[in-house]
């Protein structure tokens, strides 16, 4: 049994909450250095198209411009993926969706930047274009890409774990259901900003919103053709990510070559159409779930497959194909598994990451499906997926470890709050509960680019002040990263949080870390934070021994003194204890680096789904449903999350409620709709923060937090990820709940009023009670790779090494 | 005829009161007033994220009312006194509203921040004790994609007890989740009492055995399941 | 930043004045009151007028006078005092009610009386940035040449959206305009066209200054709006509906739909099935019934247009129901 913890699990504030409150933290667009300029982006006009001219003579001349940027000053492609390297900073040749930047303007104010935009004159020449899943499909060519596994597929894999026939031979029933789940943004409040200064050194930086510093740090490298030593970014405070500035993104390259040709510091900030611009939201995935089960409700076997709608860019899609396959292994024991995947290409903006990336879309069809298969064998929902719980510490038969596992504490405390057994079936009519459940990852297993280094390094530097200050590379996107170092050091040399000095997120003060994504940081920065602190504390201890002349192992550090445990008078402030050390040592700093295990998994496509520790939920949604309308409202969500252990309890249930808020947006109300029947452009509908459905307080339920504690001996303290996995069972939830309510399946996320009521209506007409997609188009899957599972004695590896398929994976594509 | 002003290029100069102090700026005429802050009186505080009128982002309070900075024509503002959440705080310290939403982490981001302190603090100057459902109804107008507004919720309900003069302190279930477990998994420092620390000096108390805060409201209000 | 184009910029002190700098100014100018609707549609350069006229700090257009046979209120009143004015909720509370389902709490401590009876129709080709417009052709409300809603229509197809004209024009309002040369007083369902452009027959030298509202006298209103969230959204169908009872019969009805057409929409079918009747279901199914057929909302909203055609029965009924005292507490 570890000590009790002075810090740890403990609802301090934030580090940085009395800034936020005053108005202090400085956000991008917050910035401004003298003789700036001013930057505005000329987007495309047309939705798929070859660039024919692109004049900008007109705009050069204007008074207050000082610089313009096409595609030809930029040529270097760049992508977050190193297999998908296939954006310009400006359009090169081709524009491949409405609002695709082609030129850019740096002039005096943003008015002249904007009255130079009209001048630049363009002349489009059309090529057919792509709006839908089905119209890719259909349409071989014109490629978007002349890159991609074929056609205007951008990727397609398939990978069979075990032997699935026998596992549905072995089915006492299969169940065949279509899924689809429409596309949906981050929409985070504060707009994409940057601001790059190239100094008389010849030095550039850029401040911008980013999630992942080192990554842009690498794509202006590469884009720039500059030494990486010689670019220094700075992530600002984001306000809000939500996955949404987690690519590197054209606006950010063109500042700093604008900045560069014009030697003054270039600021942009985007306006909110150009945010939906930006997107890299949520696919649009349309899904078929095949799975056997037995009687008593265990699974056999599934047989997964996925489409997704990737945009017009690659953005993090290969990730987002694999990880629409991946965890579906994870929650419930799904003995042999195939997964096939396509991601293809359209006239749209770009999806990417949008919190749970890629999982939240089968999660929910999965968890749908399993309400049907409940009703279908008579079983009670929560109760069938009880007692089916993939074990702590086993391993998937896609070869993920499982560490703790807290899903059935999860579902116990979700169904005794919400009185689920004695009020499910006897609500009023209308009214109805829905369950379902979740995991999600804490990082990924593997770095978006291959290498051996540690993918999350923090240093430490004590000094004679008794200050210590914590340097790591992560940014706080409001989640409380940079709090979650303060306390992880804090608790570990006995000091006050609040004294401790936290630098971040700046390429050349702090170690890398890979950047917010993928629910990393809590685990891996603070695992680096400990192992740095613990190296820092040994110094303390051996210096502070010395001076009281006791052992190491009677040294004890608490409330800013490093004491004798046997005699707590005896000891030294956290200051003398520091001089002594600096005294002893010399300065001192350490270090801490945290690289994952490896994964079980050698196959290609293993890299995606591995992770230290997975986080588990589980959610109970009340609807009230108009039959007459198929109006809802959703009175009260109960929701349970095991995050390993809170570091800070009050910020994890911050987290647990953001995450309802955003999925019940994507359940209810939210959707990237566009129009392809306007003057031969796909257009986005409607991008604006009006028509975007955001909830307001109006519609947000209130909402029960139950946190599980279940350590996994992976995360730091025992803690795991809380950002993203409480967002996934909500929108399968919802759409069991409305099942409850009134009997209809809507099949489609959003679970909308009309789709209630044509579902309704359906049924009265004697039509099957759905609203869902009808079929699933022909997909050229390639031949699946095949891995025995562990259970039938596989290591990871494929049986057939040569049997890659069309989308075989290639070393870095993880 | 009131003058009308020289447009265009050229400035134009009002003279207003923002956050109390007495101001003169000049600025383009066609400027909003969320423009003038955050441009020409260097007043950061005050966020944007539409400039339409869609997010409550830029609210400020115009001759006390909370008001869309983005939607306010710098030159309509002549006279008027404008408050932004830099003036929030007094030499006395933060304005309980901040002091709460730090508490109770209701600031994530950040970034609606501004706007939602402002909208609540006229809210409380206007109605003391306002309902729940008179705070949710009075922060209709700001969206905020981090917290799903609960937090902001709990930190305007603690404010308001604080701002009558009652010694509130967090809930429980506000910081622990409801239904905590109980088996040796709960804070440690914590089991029973509900203190919690906001600084390490109380963090030292709390080691000592002495919680220099009381424990919670005892009186759940009526959203809560028990 | 989205930024407003250059425009000079006039404060009269009293309306003649204002009216006269409308009469010098010409076309190319527009009065503004709270701004939250010409603001935005400048922003996203919907329109770009060369001088706007301030009129929202005239005293005299903010006074709300019970003192006659009704109420007069000040064009220039602002929403959230009308909201909470109590005796506005306590003579017409189904006014109350739609104002306070307008936009924002931020918004409707901006926005005008005034300014909402005149708010320029809604579309979804429309209401979007100038690059957004300019990659469709534009539409023939702005810049344009077609309607993208229906492109074989003559005409524009942008939406009323008002919230408080329904109810305003049910309770028999009237609004007063007053130009330089000229005042007149005019219903309120006067006030307005069928035509997305032209979508208001207010002259362009014509200020409106005052709504009137006869008293009550036995007069109940009540408002019902259909929209995704419970804030910020415009309706996409609204029905305001007011009944004159004697005894338990029905001796007069008027229901006026909002959010289905360039005007809001009288349902007199609708109300000759309520006359004489008792308020029940019988006769709330019959009027709901036949005010289906008239409402037909086009595709340039958010929802679907077919299933904003369904609700109309539906949100008819349950306005009417509001004021058999049935449903609800917000008549």
């Amino acid at each position: 049994m570890s000590p009790p913890t002075r810090v740890v699990g403990r609802p301090y504030e934030k580090v940085d909450a009395a800034a936020k409150v005053t108005g202090q933290t400085r956000f991008a667009d917050d910035l401004v250095l003298p003789r700036m300029l001013h930057c505005k982006l000329l987007r495309s006009r047309r939705t798929h198209a070859i660039l024919r001219r692109v004049d900008v003579s007109r705009a050069a001349a204007l008074p207050g411009v000082l610089a313009i940027a096409t595609g030809r000053d930029l040529p270097i492609p760049f992508g977050i993926l190193p297999v998908s390297q296939d954006e310009h900073a400006l359009c090169l040749d081709r524009v491949r969706f409405v609002g695709d930047p082609i030129s850019a303007v740096a002039a005096l104010d943003e008015e002249t930047a904007n009255e130079a935009l009209a001048l630049i004159e363009v002349d489009y020449e059309d090529l057919p274009t792509i709006a839908s899943i089905e119209q890719a499909v259909e349409t071989p060519f014109p490629r978007i890409h002349d890159y991609g596994d074929r056609d205007n597929f951008h990727k397609l894999v398939s990978m069979e774990f075990g032997d699935v026939e026998e596992g549905f031979a072995r089915a006492e029933k299969i169940y065949d259901d279509l899924f689809f789940y429409e596309g949906n943004t981050h929409l985070p409040l504060e707009q994409h900003a940057a601001l790059a200064d190239l100094g008389p050194d010849g030095k550039l930086t850029l401040w911008s919103s980013t999630q992942t510093p080192h990554y842009v740090h690498r794509a202006l490298a590469k884009v720039l053709e500059m030494p990486a030593a010689r670019i220094r970014v700075i992530a600002t405070p984001n306000g809000g990510g939500f996955g949404g500035k987690s690519d590197p993104f054209n606006h950010e390259i063109v500042v700093a070559h604008l900045s560069r040709v014009t030697g003054r510091p270039v600021k942009i900030c985007l306006t909110r159409e150009e945010v939906f611009y930006c997107h890299r939201g949520r696919h649009p995935i349309l899904m078929r779930a095949r799975t056997g089960v037995r009687r008593d409700g265990s699974i056999t076997a599934m047989h997964f497959q996925t489409v997704l709608d990737g945009g017009a860019y690659g953005s993090y899609g290969v990730a987002s194909t694999y990880y629409s396959g991946a965890l579906q292994t994870v929650t419930y024991p799904v003995p042999v598994y195939r997964f096939d995947g396509a991601r293809v290409f359209t006239n749209k903006p770009p999806c990417g990451p949008k919190r749970g990336h890629g999982t939240p879309q089968p999660r929910f069809a999965l968890e749908a499906q399993l309400d049907k298969i409940a009703v279908d064998l008579g079983f009670d929902p929560a109760a069938m997926r009880l007692s089916h719980l993939q074990p702590p510490s086993s391993i998937t038969a896609n070869f993920l470890r499982i560490g703790s596992m807290g899903l059935g504490a999860c579902i116990e405390k979700v169904v005794a709050a919400s009185g689920w057994k004695e009020r499910r079936g006897r609500l009023p009519r209308g009214r109805g509960l829905g369950i379902a459940c979740s995991s999600y990852i804490c990082g990924a297993g593997l770095p978006i680019y291959w290498n051996a280094m540690p993918q999350s390094g923090v240093q430490l530097k004590l000094d004679r002040s008794g200050g210590v200050t914590v340097f790591c590379g992560s940014t706080d996107i409001g989640q409380g990263s940079d709090s979650v170092l303060a306390y992880v050091v804090a608790e570990v040399l006995g000091i006050d949080p609040f004294d401790i000095r936290v630098v971040t997120a700046d390429t050349d003060l702090t170690p890398v870390d890979l950047g917010s994504y993928s629910s990393r940081v809590t685990l891996m920065t603070g695992n680096a934070a400990l192992q740095a602190a613990e190296r820092a504390r040994e110094m303390l201890v051996a210096a502070a021994g010395e001076k009281l002349e006791i052992p190491g192992s009677r040294v004890a550090l608490a409330e800013g003194r490093v004491f004798d445990v046997e005699d707590p008078d005896k000891g030294l402030s956290f200051v003398d204890a520091v001089i002594a050390a600096e005294s002893k040592f010399g300065t001192i700093g350490t270090v801490g680096s945290y690289t994952p295990p490896p994964s079980a998994g050698r196959y290609r496509g293993a890299g995606v789904g591995p992770s230290p520790a997975y986080s588990y939920s589980a959610a109970v949604v009340e609807v009230d449903v108009d039959p007459a309308t198929g109006i809802y409202t959703v009175p009260k969500i109960w929701i349970a999350h095991d995050v390993g252990k809170c570091i800070n309890p009050v910020l994890v249930i911050g987290q647990v409620e953001g995450s309802v808020y955003m999925g019940l947006g994507e359940a209810m109300m939210e959707e990237m709709a566009y129009r392809d029947d306007v003057n031969g452009n796909v257009m986005h509908k409607a991008p604006s923060m009006l028509e975007y459905k955001s909830p307001t307080t109006l519609e947000m339920p209130e909402v029960v937090t139950l946190l599980v504690e279940d350590p996994d001996p992976n995360g730091p303290f025992g803690a795991k990820e809380v950002g993203q996995g409480p967002l996934l069972p909500i929108p399968p939830a919802v759409a069991n709940a409305v099942f409850d309510a009134v009997g209809v399946r809507i099949d489609e996320i959003p679970v909308t009023p009309e789709k209630i009521a044509r579902a309704l209506k359906a049924r009265a007409a004697g039509q099957p009670a759905r609203v869902g997609p009808a079929s699933f188009p022909t997909i050229p899957y390639p031949d699946a790779v095949r891995i025995p599972t562990p259970a039938e004695g596989g290591d990871g590896r494929a049986r057939d090494l040569a049997a890659t398929g069309a989308g075989g994976v290639r070393k870095a594509d993880r | 005829m009131a003058p009308s002003n020289d447009f265009l290029r050229s400035k134009s100069s009002i003279s207003l009161h923002v956050n109390g102090e007495p101001v003169e700026v000049s600025f383009a005429s066609y400027k909003t007033l969320l423009e003038v802050l955050r441009e020409d009186l260097q007043l950061t505080g005050t966020k944007h994220g539409c400039e339409l009128g869609e997010c409550g982002a830029c609210a400020v309070l115009v001759d006390g009312r909370p008001v869309l900075s983005c939607l306010v024509l710098g030159l309509a503002c002549q006279g008027r006194a404008v408050e932004t959440v830099e003036g929030m705080a007094s030499a006395s310290g933060l304005h309980p509203l901040q002091k709460t939403f730090a508490e109770l982490g209701a600031a994530q981001c950040g970034y609606c921040t501004p706007g939602f302190l402002l909208t609540a603090q006229a809210l409380l100057d206007a109605n003391p004790s306002p309902t729940f459902r008179q705070i949710q109804e009075a922060l209709a107008g700001n969206i905020c994609r981090c917290t799903g507004y609960i937090k902001i919720y709990e930190a305007v309900e603690l404010a308001a007890a604080r701002l009558r003069g009652e010694d509130a302190s967090p809930r429980r279930e506000t910081l622990y989740g409801t239904d905590f477990d109980d088996s040796g998994l709960l804070p440690v420092l914590d089991a029973g009492n509900g203190s919690r620390a906001t600084s390490g000096s109380e963090t030292a108390a709390v080691l000592r055995g002495q919680p220099d805060r009381k424990t919670e409201n005892e009186k759940p209000d009526g959203r809560e399941p028990r | 930043m989205l930024r407003l184009p250059r425009f000079r910029y006039f404060v009269p002190r009293t309306i003649s004045e204002a009216t006269a700098m409308k009469a010098d100014s010409g076309s190319g100018s527009v009065f503004v009151a709270g701004g939250t609707d010409l603001y935005p549609n400048m922003k996203r350069r919907q329109q770009t007028p060369a001088a706007v006229i301030s009129i929202g700090g005239l005293p005299e257009l903010r006074a709300v006078d019970f003192s006659g046979d009704g109420v007069a209120i000040g064009a220039g009143a602002i929403l959230s005092d009308l909201e909470n004015d109590s005796r506005i909720r306590e003579a017409y509370p189904g006014l109350a009610h739609a104002i306070a389902e307008i936009s924002t709490p931020l918004l409707r401590n901006m926005g005008t009386i005034g300014g909402n009876l005149l708010l320029d129709t809604r579309c979804n080709y429309y209401d979007q940035n100038f690059e957004w417009r300019q990659a469709i052709d534009f539409c023939m409300k702005k810049d344009g040449q077609i309607c993208w809603v229906a492109p074989g229509s003559p005409r524009c197809l942008a939406v009323q959206s008002a919230d408080s004209v329904p109810v305003l024009i049910a309770l028999k309002a009237r609004v007063l305009l007053v130009s330089a040369a000229d005042r007149r007083e005019i219903p309120l369902e006067d006030l307005y066209r069928n035509d997305g452009i032209d979508y208001a027959t207010r002259k362009p030298e014509e200020l409106l200054t005052a709504v009137w509202i006869p008293r009550p006298d036995g007069w109940r209103a009540a408002y019902r709006k259909l929209r995704r969230r419970g804030s910020f959204d415009f309706p996409v169908l609204s029905v305001g509906a007011a009944v004159r009872r004697e005894g338990p019969r029905v001796e007069e009805a008027r229901i006026v739909l909002g959010g289905v057409a360039s005007a809001p929409l009288r349902l007199t079918d609708a109300e000759e099935r309520l006359k004489g009747r008792p308020l029940d279901e019988d006769s709330i199914r019959d009027a709901a019934d036949a005010a289906a057929r008239p409402s037909r909302p086009m595709d340039n909203t958010d929802f679907s247009f077919l299933w904003r055609k369904e609700m109309t029965k539906k949100y008819v009924a349950s306005a009417l129901r509001a004021l058999t005292g049935a449903e609800g507490g917000r008549g």
